[in-house]
């Protein structure tokens, strides 16, 4: 599954990043590595965009970028 | 380069939310220089320190996650570590985060330049229970570490010591980032054929070129085709090893690279790191419950816009009287320095610099506002409410081309009504995302500007007094309504291929601000604003004056208003009487030095208030010129306590009111006269058979076009031009317009104010807006597109409501409900998101 489709509260596995360019270099760059566990701790009022919790800090991702991260419930 | 002169470069990087601009303060104190980078519009910091007879100069890096191709800030980072050879980099790392922080550790380590390593945010660590072995953690690296508090100044002279230290033994980093076999295979043997080449070896770190074109990087490999002479050469061998690892790996050698960076930090976390207790749930853990709530932190946010509108523009507003008293002090000190007033016409030299003068002071005059606003957004960036703020409006702001990151600027320039465009502007250099934040200083200008409220109100007064209320709202949101559909549509359009980034945004642990950092940055960024006013408004001031001006009237005109004002002052001369006394003080040349004597006592008069006031002044003018003095008292005047009735002066004071009466007058329609053979009033009746379709006579034309130099100037030139006929008593401005435009409905009203809310944007903000884009050409566009739309606007809601024979208010709603429809539209259709 992919990352847009877990529900705050949930903690995943990251599986892989399937975007290339810039959206694929910027998840890298912010730690989305395979093997790498993220919470998610909210959507924004409005649904969109998602507030995760990885690797110790807090990072937001609208859902058309959490689409390109596969992922696996923990 | 720089040891030579005995000056030490040294360069300071980090990722954002690391402190980096705590800590470059701290090193640099006061002593820092702001700029741009060449050619980008990223901020370029720069300060210095001595320390032991070495003079050490900093640049603030801009905050990166990273160092690729693909925004600016690394771009402009990674140049300047490339071709600006500092002798040593800071790099100021967030102790409490460090895995993510050693990401770009590694890949400074990697260009070869000597390395301090600046663990920041000690305090954060150990509230959260993170305990750092600094001794292995240096060993590990290869590299010197100092930890600091830097909003405290604390470990500041360690790291200035380890600076000095680095820079003298000039030795780069021992770490070296082992990419794994397959990787560092293919590594290997592309390093060994860049150093085969003519040109590359010894111009950039070799390694670092490798891992650069392994990733794919646009800039490496633009750097290869300059320098090498067989750069196809190299790129064909980079895409085979690229190609090899992506098939050995399953994966593009970007992911492996990245990968493995992160598995090296975790190795030196597990080594140099240890947690004392599991974190619980911090304090900004329980602050993003309550401000991110979805019921609440819409709230929240509301009232935190509120709060910054009414300190800023609502109080800050209250403050300008007494900033104008201090700059109306300035101009008439500079006024009495000029060629006086003449009696009728000012000589050139008196009137185009006071013209430049009160443009410029008319601007200024927002400092206080100003002030306050840099003051709070500065305080909003550092306790990191800002990255809340996109949070949770970017999915509004995003159907429009916008950003999360667009309200705040809209908010400045006037999202309610009353704001000022050019802190708005400037607000929108957070904005990462080029494209979004383009589209964003596009439209800021729409909203309704401080200087735009009077216009709307006498045009409000002239036809909807009726439905004050109504037309105001309708006038406040219109605007936000036109600006996002223009927002989409050139994002649809003209900015399509611009550079959009992807949101991902870190959310970073709130921490108070200090007061130091805030007004810092608050001087700091008016100080700029200030600078380039003075600088530049002043030329685009004097060419729009010509334009106003000149060429001036014909001379038999000229000797028509020079004969009326003969005549006028012979009726006073008679009047008085050959045998007044005040003849011999009046006549000649005496008469303007009376006239200004008059003025000046008017004004003084005015601006006194209470008795005592008013007795100290009356004192100065006295012993100004004691007949002057008699004759504006009319006569009434005390003597050594004795009250004299001196009917002569009264006469006289009599005579000259009337005199007064005609001279400004005569002064009145002279300049109007000149206003309208002037180049721009020619212009404006040039135009009239096209601006009819929108409702606007030439009159209208001129007023329009010159407000250009400030709105503030748009109600002054009405009256000027709806001047009373002579002889007849003054109205209020609103009654003469009636009065002149009979055949005026309020559609011609509505068009008009229309007209007024798209108005192109001021100078000052046009400056601000080539700053903030970096490019004339947008800059043009901000002047140009929005006199199109708003006359586009304007003629259909002149000539289309005319055609339906709508009344003011029908047209009104029909307009309300057709830029919804358009603006429901706009938000419809989809945009995903591409990048390039």
């Amino acid at each position: 599954m992919t990352l847009d489709e877990m529900k705050p509260g949930q903690v995943a596995e990251i599986i892989d990043v399937t975007a290339d360019g810039v959206l694929g270099q910027r998840l890298l760059d912010m730690g989305f590595i395979p093997g790498t566990k993220l919470h998610i701790v909210r959507n924004a009022p409005l649904i969109d965009p998602v507030e995760l919790e990885m690797k110790g800090y807090h990072i937001s991702l609208r859902h058309s970028e959490a689409k390109e991260v596969e992922v696996k419930a923990v | 380069m720089s040891k030579d002169s005995g000056k030490i470069l040294v360069a300071v990087a980090g990722q954002p939310n690391s402190g980096k601009s705590t800590i470059f303060n701290a090193l640099t104190g006061a002593r820092q220089h702001v700029a741009n980078y060449p050619g980008v519009t990223v901020e370029k910091k720069t300060g210095s320190y001595s320390l032991n007879n070495d003079k050490v100069e900093l640049v603030d890096l801009p905050g990166t996650y990273s160092l690729t191709s693909y925004t600016q800030e690394e771009r402009v980072a990674k140049d300047f570590l490339l071709n600006e050879g500092p002798s040593v980099i800071v790099d100021v790392m967030d102790a409490s985060n460090l895995e993510r922080n050693l990401y770009l550790t590694f890949q400074l380590a990697e260009m070869g330049i000597p390395l301090v390593i600046n663990l920041n945010m000690m305090d954060v660590a150990e509230r959260r229970g993170i305990t750092i072995d600094i001794e292995k953690l240096g060993q590990k690296l290869g590299a010197p570490v100092v930890p600091t508090v830097g909003n405290r100044g604390k470990g500041k002279q360690e790291l200035k010591e380890a600076v000095n230290e680095t820079s003298k033994e000039a030795r780069s980093s021992q770490f070296r980032l082992d990419y794994g076999e397959g990787l560092e295979s293919s590594l290997g043997a592309l390093e060994k054929a860049l150093a085969r080449d003519a040109a590359l070896p010894g111009l950039y770190p070799l390694r670092w070129l490798a891992v650069k074109l392994m990733e794919n990087d646009t800039e490496a490999q633009r750097l290869i085709k300059e320098n090498s002479n067989d750069g196809n050469k190299i790129l064909n061998f980079v895409a085979k090893k690229r190609r090899d690892c992506t098939s050995k790996h399953e994966k593009t050698p970007e992911k492996t690279i990245a990968q493995m960076r992160y598995q090296a930090a975790q190795e030196i976390i597990e080594a140099c790191v240890t947690r004392e207790r599991a974190i619980k749930s911090s304090l900004t853990d329980r602050i993003d419950q309550v401000v991110l709530n979805r019921f609440l932190g819409p709230i929240i946010l509301a009232a935190g816009i509120y709060v910054i509108y009414e300190l800023a523009i609502v109080q800050g507003y209250k403050i300008t009287p007494y900033t104008w008293r201090m700059l109306a002090w300035i101009r008439d000190c500079i006024a009495s320095t000029l060629p006086s007033e003449g009696f009728i016409v000012d000589p050139f030299f008196r009137s185009m610099p006071l013209w430049v003068i009160d443009g410029t002071i008319a601007v200024l005059n927002y400092i206080p506002i100003f002030l306050i606003l840099f003051g709070l957004i500065a305080t909003l960036e550092d306790t990191g409410y800002m990255a809340r703020m996109a949070f949770i409006l970017d999915r509004v702001f995003r159907y429009f081309g916008l950003h999360g990151q667009s309200v705040l600027p809209m908010v400045l320039g006037g999202l309610y009504v009353g704001g000022c465009a050019i802190p708005g502007v400037m607000a929108t250099r957070a904005m990462k995302d080029e494209k979004a934040r383009l589209a964003t200083i596009m439209v800021v200008p729409l909203m309704n500007c401080l200087a735009k409220i009077p216009f709307y109100i006498l045009m409000i007064g002239l036809f909807f007094s009726a439905y004050k209320g109504i037309a105001m709202f309708f006038i406040a949101t219109i605007t936000i309504i036109i600006a996002l559909s223009v927002a989409k549509i050139l994002s649809l359009t003209i900015l399509r291929r611009e550079e959009s980034a992807p949101f991902i945004l870190e959310m970073p642990a709130y921490h108070l601000p200090t007061v130091q950092g805030v007004l810092r940055r608050c001087l700091e960024r008016t100080w700029l604003f200030v600078k380039k006013i003075i600088t530049i408004v002043i030329v685009v001031a004097v060419i729009v004056y010509a334009l106003i001006y000149l060429p001036g009237i014909s001379s038999e005109r000229k000797d028509h208003y020079l004969n009326q004002a003969n005549r006028a002052q012979q009726a006073f001369f008679n009047k008085i009487e050959k045998d007044n006394p005040y003849t011999v003080f009046l006549a000649g040349d005496k008469l303007i030095e009376f006239a200004l004597y008059w003025d000046a006592y008017s004004k003084a008069k005015m601006a006194a208030r209470g008795k005592k006031a008013r007795e100290t002044m009356d004192q100065r003018f006295r012993e100004k010129n004691l007949a002057y003095f008699k004759v504006v008292k009319k006569g009434e005047y005390n003597i050594e306590g004795k009250v004299i009735r001196d009917k002569d002066a009264k006469k006289a004071y009599t005579a000259y009111k009337k005199l007064d009466r005609t001279r400004s007058r005569l002064r009145r329609g002279y300049r109007d006269e000149t206003i309208v053979s002037g180049y721009m009033g020619r212009a404006g009746r040039f135009i009239e058979p096209f601006t009819k379709w929108a409702g606007f006579n030439w009159r209208v034309n001129i007023a329009l076009m010159s407000s250009f130099a400030a709105k503030e100037n748009s109600v002054a030139t009405l009256g000027g031009i709806y001047q009373s006929p002579p002889g007849e008593k003054e109205g209020v401005l609103e009654e003469r317009m009636r009065e002149k435009e009979k055949d005026w409905t309020a559609l011609h009203v509505l068009a008009i104010m229309l007209f007024m809310a798209m108005y192109p944007p001021c100078i000052p903000t046009l400056l601000m807006v080539r700053l903030e884009t970096g490019s004339t050409k947008w800059m043009l566009f901000a002047t140009f597109y929005p006199i199109v739309l708003g006359l586009i606007l304007s003629i259909l809601v002149f000539t289309g409501g005319s055609l339906l024979g709508l009344s003011g208010m029908q047209a009104m709603i029909a307009f309300y409900i057709f830029a919804l429809l358009i603006l429901v539209g706009m938000g419809l259709i989809k945009r995903e998101p591409e990048y390039s």
